[in-house]
């Protein structure tokens, strides 16, 4: 009898035992994967479908990679749904001006620089301009996707008639002809609100999808049906469906969750980030309109963006554009998830457009053009202020 | 092995249960046909094999992917003398509750003197330790170590004829492989893993009937054994993996694939402590504007510690074992740095393995794992962290 309840000690000791051996979850703030809240089994489903294509799928020779390419799967570039690293950056040329792009015979508007073995990768071609693109975390895009153009459009002062020096306006762009117009869409001149992409030349996360698999990966699709190398149409080598699962996984990745809200150095750095004017272009509060997404209907969310494109100076202007961006213009990038940038960049920053900000306040260094009296009011700053400001930044 | 030293059982009946060398100057090579069998009456035929069958439960990053069961493995082997120093052995294997099953050896071994055999068929190329000793019965854990599975794709056997021969002097014997064989495709840089992936060329069952690029691979071993110090083993396994040229049109160079491996296994006189270790680096000729992502260089290892608690008499068993085992391993599927954008590429596993295992006898291992593992991407993010729990059984039958 003594054996037995010996017996059934170690059981329950072992039990007890094995559920310590497990590891932990890592809290829901610490990572930019999951779904947002309030998706039905059937969304949830659809999630899991896109999860899996971006994640997992890795395109082969046989399975219509390339021959160029910049990256062999979606995951490749954007590690647990977070910010890219320089071994993942791709390469735009072009034109200077808003006349439109007169590279795209020329392998134009995407550098593909790596190359199945037997193929010669892209160079740039002479007399085009540049910009090295790092890519951007997927995180909050389907709340992004569900904002109104004109709550966007009520954002912009192009003719600064406020006169704080910040003219923000917006891109206008031709969409893709597949591209589905939001309802409300504001148009000027046959163009309209680009919102995705550095220089906000993206109409809408279905553009994004399928040029990144054409551009990327040299996937040809029913939307992007030519050949990046030969320049023909060719088969489909990816289904509609799992370009549709794709975009509505994007659509439906959470916002980054903020950290430390409560820690009163995050809150001091708070109340700086709006009183030297960062927050007037990195809009801390936005609101979803109508979304075909329950979950993301008349949501408010933290993005820190305005998606409004802003003149950031001559240190920042690569020479390089898109729509009716000019080059020193790029868009407002979102800060939520900031602080997690550094878990998806191999431990280390690599901020602005092209990753070549080695910290934040490198970044903040950067800063010129329209937010140049931001960038000298930090700069006034003194160092606890500069580190309060710094730890908010990280709470993003 | 903590169980290769079994002796032989005599049946009442007509099988007869065949005696494996306890002489202590086995070797790796000698894996293959030191092996239980049964001989069926006086039919020159021994039969053999061994089955797995393992429950994991698995947790990564926190996220449990629930109890499974599984029978990775069920081999069988037949051996026959087919004359004086002519044999003939073949294993046959399913995985996976018989998904996948293959010819993991099957060659005529002739032996012309003790220092010069030659041996055709389906070989096991004699690369590291594990690739050729691999029976899951006699190790104390459920899970393959990782280099020798993903690094050397083990078991990697190919078509194709080479000589082998031993030399034993006193407490010594020094031993040599030498094998020319069908080898690698390009599936090894082009693959769903996203990485330099060597298991990749396993799937292409044609190398079984003809070479992917006319170029044999080449594999060699050399491994010195003392009774007491234990055995040593250096190899090198190299081929071309590309197809450089298609109806005589050149379509690139020949880019090469090499490996180099050691091992060594010993026992710890006194207190039987069971030593284990094989270390691997693999060179891979990657074409500069392919993708980085895919490793030019790849090194790993691992080391089993095996220590006997009790041998004696356990629930009616003579010679039933208790043992506790650690093993520690690594396997980096990318080693360098990156070209352009700098810093050190990473995508890497690092794994610990603690376990105990009850021997009823040296042919049957009953084990409780628990595996530790840390993955590291590409880029050298946080990783992601493994834990199971692993419960198996694997038997000679």
């Amino acid at each position: 009898m003594r054996s037995q309840y010996w017996m059934l000690f170690t059981l329950c000791s072992m039990i007890i035992a094995c559920s310590k051996l497990l590891p932990a979850a890592p809290a829901e703030d610490q990572i930019l994967d999951g779904p947002v809240e309030g998706l039905s089994a059937e969304q949830s489903i659809i999630f899991l479908r896109g999860d899996a294509a971006f994640n997992n799928d890795v395109f082969t020779q046989q399975t219509g990679l390339g021959p160029l390419f910049v990256a062999t799967s979606c995951g490749s570039c954007h590690a647990g749904d977070g910010k890219g690293h320089p071994f993942s950056t791709l390469v735009r040329f072009g034109q200077r001006d808003t006349t439109g792009n007169t590279f795209l015979g020329a392998g134009g508007p995407q550098l593909q620089h790596r190359a199945l073995p037997g193929y010669v990768p892209e160079l740039i071609p002479s007399g085009a301009s540049f910009s090295t693109f790092m890519p951007p975390a997927n995180t909050g895009l389907g709340y992004l996707d569900a904002v109104s153009d004109a709550f966007i459009l009520s954002l912009a002062d192009p003719e600064d008639k406020d006169g704080d020096g910040i003219s923000g306006r917006p891109n206008y762009i031709v969409p893709a002809s597949y591209s589905q117009l939001r309802a409300g869409s504001i148009v000027a001149n046959g163009k309209y609100i680009g919102r995705f992409g550095k220089k906000a030349a993206v109409y809408d996360l279905l553009q994004q999808t399928a040029g990144a698999y054409n551009q990327d990966m040299g996937i040809s699709s029913v939307f992007e049906g030519v050949d990046t190398y030969s320049g023909l149409l060719v088969d489909q080598e990816v289904s509609t469906a799992t370009i549709h699962d794709v975009v509505f996984y994007l659509k439906t990745l959470k916002a980054p969750i903020e950290r430390n809200t409560g820690d009163p150095v995050a809150k001091a750095g708070k109340v700086l980030f709006n009183s030297i004017g960062c927050a007037k272009c990195h809009l801390p509060d936005m609101q979803t309109g109508i979304s075909s997404i329950e979950s993301l209907s008349n949501k408010r969310f933290h993005p820190y963006t305005d998606l409004l494109l802003h003149d950031m100076g001559s240190g920042l202007d690569d020479g390089y554009t898109e729509g009716t961006a000019l080059t020193a213009e790029w868009r407002t990038p979102p800060l939520w998830g900031l602080g997690l940038a550094k878990k998806s960049q191999g431990g280390r920053y690599f901020l602005l457009h092209d990753g070549r900000a080695k910290s934040i306040e490198d970044a903040i260094t950067w800063h010129d053009g329209e937010a140049k009296k931001s960038k000298e009011r930090y700069d006034q700053l003194n160092v606890e202020d500069k580190n309060r400001l710094l730890k908010f930044l990280e709470s993003l | 092995m903590v169980c290769s030293v079994t002796l032989a059982q005599r049946d009442s009946s007509l099988f007869k249960r065949i005696a494996v060398d306890t002489a202590g100057l086995l070797m790796n090579m000698d894996a293959v046909y030191s092996r239980p069998a049964v001989q069926i009456g006086k039919i020159p035929v021994n039969v053999g094999g061994y089955v797995e069958l393992n429950s994991a439960y698995v947790s990564r990053d926190g996220i449990a992917e629930g109890l499974s069961f599984q029978i990775p493995r069920l081999t069988l082997f037949i051996s026959s003398s087919i004359r004086d120093r002519i044999k003939f052995l073949t294993e046959i294997e399913f995985e996976e509750g018989g998904k996948e099953i293959s010819i993991e050896f099957a060659s005529v071994d002739i032996e012309l003197h003790p220092l010069l055999n030659i041996r055709g068929g389906i070989v096991m190329n004699p690369i590291g330790s594990f690739n050729q000793n691999h029976d899951g019965p006699k190790w104390e854990f459920i899970d393959r170590p990782l280099s020798a599975t993903t690094i050397i794709p083990a078991t990697w056997s190919n078509v194709g004829a080479g000589i082998y021969g031993k030399l034993a002097k006193g407490d010594w014997v020094w031993a040599y492989e030498l094998y020319a064989t069908n080898g690698f495709d390009d599936k090894i840089i082009n693959n769903s893993q996203n990485r330099t992936w060597m298991p990749a060329s396993k799937d292409n069952r044609e190398r079984f009937t003809e070479s992917f690029n006319g170029v044999p691979l080449i594999t060699g071993k050399t491994a010195i054994r003392n009774v007491g110090l234990g055995e040593l083993g250096i190899s090198w396994m190299g081929g071309v993996y590309n197809m450089f040229r298609s109806e005589g049109i050149k379509l690139d160079k020949k880019r090469s694939v090499d490996f180099v491996a050691l091992d060594y296994n010993t026992k710890i006189p006194f207190i039987k402590t069971y030593i284990n270790a094989e270390w691997v680096w693999a060179f891979v000729d990657i074409p500069d504007t392919y993708t980085e992502q895919f490793g030019n260089r790849q090194q790993g290892g691992f080391i089993d510690i095996v220590q006997p608690l009790v041998k004696k008499r356990l629930l009616g068993w003579n010679g039933a074992s208790i043992n506790l085992a650690v093993r520690a391993e690594y396997a980096d599927y990318n080693v360098g740095y990156f070209r352009q954008a700098g810093g050190r590429i990473y995508d890497e596993v690092v794994a610990v393995v603690p376990g105990i295992s009850f021997r009823p006898s040296g042919q049957t291992v009953f084990r409780i794992n628990y595996r530790r593992e840390w993955q590291r991407d590409l880029l050298g993010n946080p990783p992601a962290k493994l834990a199971a729990i692993q419960i198996g059984l694997s038997t000679y039958f």
